[in-house]
């Protein structure tokens, strides 16, 4: 039975989620959530939904209370002078606490999708690549015990018993034998399942600060929460490089400091060879990303618009190139990919000024719907 | 609902309602018959979230503060014992999950406040049937909602809430308006219909010559002017009007529906004005009865430490937060002892021997009968105010504190017991919350609307009254202002719904410099 409060209670969460949709940008760019990933559900706190009211400030505000201690002697924080309601507390108001509400990755990835406008993916290789999945919608006559379907068996049973004139209304007991048993038993079906993967490049060059590590960090996270909303099973890879790239887990991805100088190249090579060993791309979605402060050594930049349109753009569903402001780096290099930016639909670039700009080159990245 | 349909009570708690109600009335309580219902956490919680009652208007605020108190629950930070409604018959809850003590606890406390409910003055207006209206409430804000949508009912009811304790405590006691327009109407007619006063008295033929037309006519044609001139400068409303929700019903530009829920909302806030007024005494009378019937009759010996356990819970107290209930207990108490000692009256305020007074026993045994006057009479205020004595804040180790600008804590401000009493009676003075009045309702003749604050030391939380008068001024459909005190300057905050202006107060009939810019648009 539906119970009234259980609609206040949903119209509440309403207005909770319209409030963090208007603050999505906020949650997105500050990257308090990063704490939080791995988990199904993350909590976001929501200040102000609450009615105001004419109220008393703080300045000039008292009470009375109960204790030892001396005068002047302070009892107590501002804002918050004992919680909850009754006589002389200046903070008697109730909600000054400030709310939780949990919310699932999914919910979140699907309100960054609305906000950002970004269109669903439409996964190639669908109709390619299949999973079997197991149903247990069948019976058959052999099985394990721990199979047996007991309701049939003993209808069997029943049935046989009574036809043999064995069955005695009065004394109902009925004894299956071998031939009344049942079990139940499954069929194995295939399901279209997209796969996609997911290739993070990171120049870790000594003009690389943490801020800008902490832009890129923020800013693959949600990447990661959209394409795991888009795709069943999402694979990721890292590779860290200065003048040689190396292959990383996350954790080192995010920490790895070098002070070498700058061969985009080398992730380039390091990226081709990943996406050749585990993700054959007919039947991957694979999806690169590269972030770089844009400083790179001249000589190579030839190099890896060659490598870039011969042996990676062909395999991509997209290649985004993201170009953090440094204060130490050029920047050269998203002027060398402008060039050529015309000739490949999947390459995408983005320069990303500060953490204000993070929201927006989201927009850029995932707003083509590849 | 899916409660409160003929739930019969388990036959022991029966027994012990049975028991303790017997009790109480041999220890002379007097309260309107009480119907306990048997309620798990989740019904707890939402009877406590719609305030006591079964059925509500759909709001949001309700399912927030059901959402808080389950979760609260659920991590073990709180927990609701009972609640109690002031109607007739009363209805209390108990908790199905609480031990047989804390059942006996609970009913033996709700007793306490069903008398003080019934007997104190303060509660004597209130609407007995309160269940019935808040469910014929519920019902035609439902219709609205059905006629004119969710979102639109619900939008307005968040701005009346806003402004819903904008009500005048006194004016359920006061003569009807009505009453007050017919007796003033009829004054007026004797002034009128009477002979004229400034005429001598003179045989027929020599009037004209005793009282000269001329001068007559003069003399009516001044006091018709002045009449006139008067009623250009009566003010609207004529007095300031504490009551600004009645004042939004009378003269904001409401559509029907909206002055109806407005209406709601404001009989709604009338009916809980009261146990705001009086928690300390309410708590503290409940408290003092649990304890007396607790300890003299229904504890069993096993279950003494449970009982002693959560009752020291309950009277906990800190040095942030002023315990209502032990606060009323105690003063309770020490009213009975001083009026069983006969530690009152003219002589007992003149003896400034200290000895004598500690070893004063007249043995009148008055306790006990000057406490039923008290519950009878006072609210939390004048109880205070009679009965809080010097004494007893050293005793209480009671101080005052205050907020400190500088170091942004709160520190104790004063042992004194006349800064406790000030301090104390101040947070007490309308719940703690500004006095706000209607000043005029027709604002430098522009239709706006003026309020003023009473100005007891405290500023008002700027963002807060910003978002009100933002309220207040969708309700009037005009710009509103409110005349009080920022930074320690008078100033008139000004808000026609979008914008926000504070400006300081400046002399009367001087113009705003904003005006002559709007004026031109």
């Amino acid at each position: 039975m539906s119970r009234a409060i259980d609609r206040d209670s949903q119209r509440f969460k309403k207005i909770v989620r319209g409030k963090i949709r208007g603050d999505l940008k906020k949650y997105v760019t500050q990257g308090e959530m990063l704490g939080r990933k791995g988990r199904e559900t993350v909590s976001i706190p929501v200040p102000n939904i609450q009615i105001p009211h004419f109220r008393h400030g703080q300045k000039g505000s008292g009470g009375v209370g109960q204790g030892e201690g001396e005068e002047g002697q302070p009892i107590g924080k501002g804002g918050r002078p004992g919680e909850g309601d009754g006589p002389g507390t200046a903070g008697n108001e109730p909600g000054r606490h400030i709310r939780e509400v949990e919310l699932t990755m999914e919910e979140l990835a699907e309100m960054l999708g609305e906000a950002l406008e970004l269109p669903n993916i439409e996964p190639k290789g669908k109709d390619e690549i299949s999973a079997s999945k197991d149903r247990y919608n069948s019976v058959r006559r052999t099985g394990p015990d721990s199979l047996r379907h007991v309701k049939r068996t003993y209808k069997r049973a029943l049935k046989r018993s009574i036809a043999a004139g064995e069955f005695d209304p009065r004394n109902p007991v009925v004894i299956p034998v071998r031939e009344d048993e049942e079990y139940r038993s499954w069929t194995t079906r295939p399901e279209p399942q997209a796969n996609a993967a997911v290739i993070y490049m990171m120049d870790v060059s000594g003009s690389m600060t943490d801020e800008q590590k902490g832009i890129v960090r923020t800013e693959a996270f949600w990447i990661d929460t959209w394409l795991k909303k888009q795709y069943g099973g999402l694979q990721r890879r890292y590779v860290v490089h200065d003048a040689v790239a190396h292959e990383v887990d996350e954790d080192t991805f995010y920490r790895t400091r070098e002070s070498g100088g700058t061969r985009i190249s080398s992730a380039y090579s390091a990226c081709e060879k990943i996406i050749n060993r585990d993700f054959p791309p007919s039947e991957w979605n694979v999806y690169a990303f590269q972030f770089s402060d844009g400083d790179n050594w001249g000589e190579d930049n030839a190099d890896c618009l060659a490598k870039l349109a011969d042996d990676i753009l062909p395999h991509c569903n997209l290649f985004c190139y993201g170009q953090v402001e440094s204060p130490y780096g050029s920047g050269d290099f998203i002027r060398e990919l402008r060039r050529v930016e015309g000739e490949h639909d999947q390459l995408i670039l983005s320069e990303i000024e500060n953490r204000e700009a993070i929201f927006d080159s989201i927009k850029e990245f995932l707003g083509t719907g590849r | 609902m899916p409660f409160s349909t003929h739930r019969p009570l388990p036959a022991e708690i029966r027994d012990l309602q049975n028991a303790i109600e017997a009790k109480a009335r041999e220890y002379g309580l007097d309260f309107f018959e009480t119907v306990f219902e048997m309620v798990d956490y989740d019904e707890m919680s939402m009877l406590a979230a719609y305030g006591g009652f079964p059925v509500r208007y759909p709001h949001w605020r309700f399912g927030a503060e059901y959402d808080e108190m389950m979760k609260s629950y659920s991590y073990g930070l709180s927990k609701i014992y009972e609640m109690v409604i002031n109607t007739d018959p009363c209805y209390a809850y108990l908790l199905t999950a609480n031990e047989l003590a804390d059942q006996k606890l609970v009913i033996a406390h709700v007793y306490g406040h069903c008398d003080f409910f019934k007997c104190n003055a303060w509660f004597s207006k209130t609407n007995r049937r309160m269940l019935d209206q808040m469910a014929n409430h519920a019902a035609r804000i439902n219709r609205y909602v059905d006629r004119f949508g969710h979102e639109e009912v619900e939008k307005f009811i968040d701005r009346c809430l806003s402004v819903e304790d904008l009500i005048d405590p006194h004016l359920p006691f006061a003569t009807p308006r009505e009453e007050v327009a017919r007796q003033s109407e009829a004054a007026r007619k004797r002034r009128e219909t009477a002979p004229p006063a400034d005429r001598f008295e003179a045989k027929p033929y020599m009037d004209q010559f005793v009282n000269p037309p001329e001068a007559l006519e003069e003399r009516d044609r001044e006091r018709k002017e002045r009449d006139e001139a008067a009623r250009d400068t009566r003010r609207f409303p004529e007095r300031p009007e504490r009551d600004v929700l009645l004042f939004l019903l009378d003269h904001a530009p409401l559509k029907d529906w909206q002055h109806d829920v407005l209406s709601i909302i404001r009989d709604e806030a009338y009916y809980y004005f009261p146990q705001g007024q009086t928690k300390i005494m309410n708590e503290g009378w409940a408290s003092y009865w649990h304890t007396t019937i607790m300890t003299q009759f229904a504890l069993d010996p096993s279950e003494v430490v449970t009982y002693a356990d959560h009752h020291s819970g309950t009277m906990a107290t800190s040095p942030q937060r002023l315990n209502p209930y032990k606060l009323g207990i105690e003063l309770f108490r020490d009213i009975e002892e001083r009026w069983n000692k006969g530690q009152f009256g003219p002589e007992w305020d003149a003896c400034d021997d200290r000895a004598a007074k500690e070893s004063w026993d007249r043995d009148l045994g008055l306790g006990r009968e000057k406490i039923f006057e008290v519950r009878r009479v006072h609210n939390d205020i004048t109880f205070i105010e009679e009965f809080l004595t010097p004494e007893f804040c050293a005793k209480h180790k009671m101080f005052s504190f205050a907020y400190n600008d500088a170091t942004d804590y709160y520190e104790i401000a004063s042992r004194e017991f006349e800064k406790i009493k000030k301090q104390l009676l101040n947070s007490l003075t309308n719940h703690g919350r500004p006095v706000i009045r209607v000043l005029d309702g027709n604002y430098r003749n522009r239709g706006e609307l003026l309020l003023g604050h009473d100005w007891g030391g405290v500023e008002l939380r700027q963002d807060w009254a910003r978002a009100t008068l933002t309220n207040l001024s969708n309700l009037w459909g005009r710009p509103v202002n409110l005349e009080t005190t920022v930074d320690e300057q008078p100033a008139i905050l000004f808000c026609d719904g979008e914008e926000f202006d504070v400006t300081p107060k400046s002399p009367r009939g001087a113009r705003r410099r904003r005006d002559g810019a709007k004026q031109t648009v």
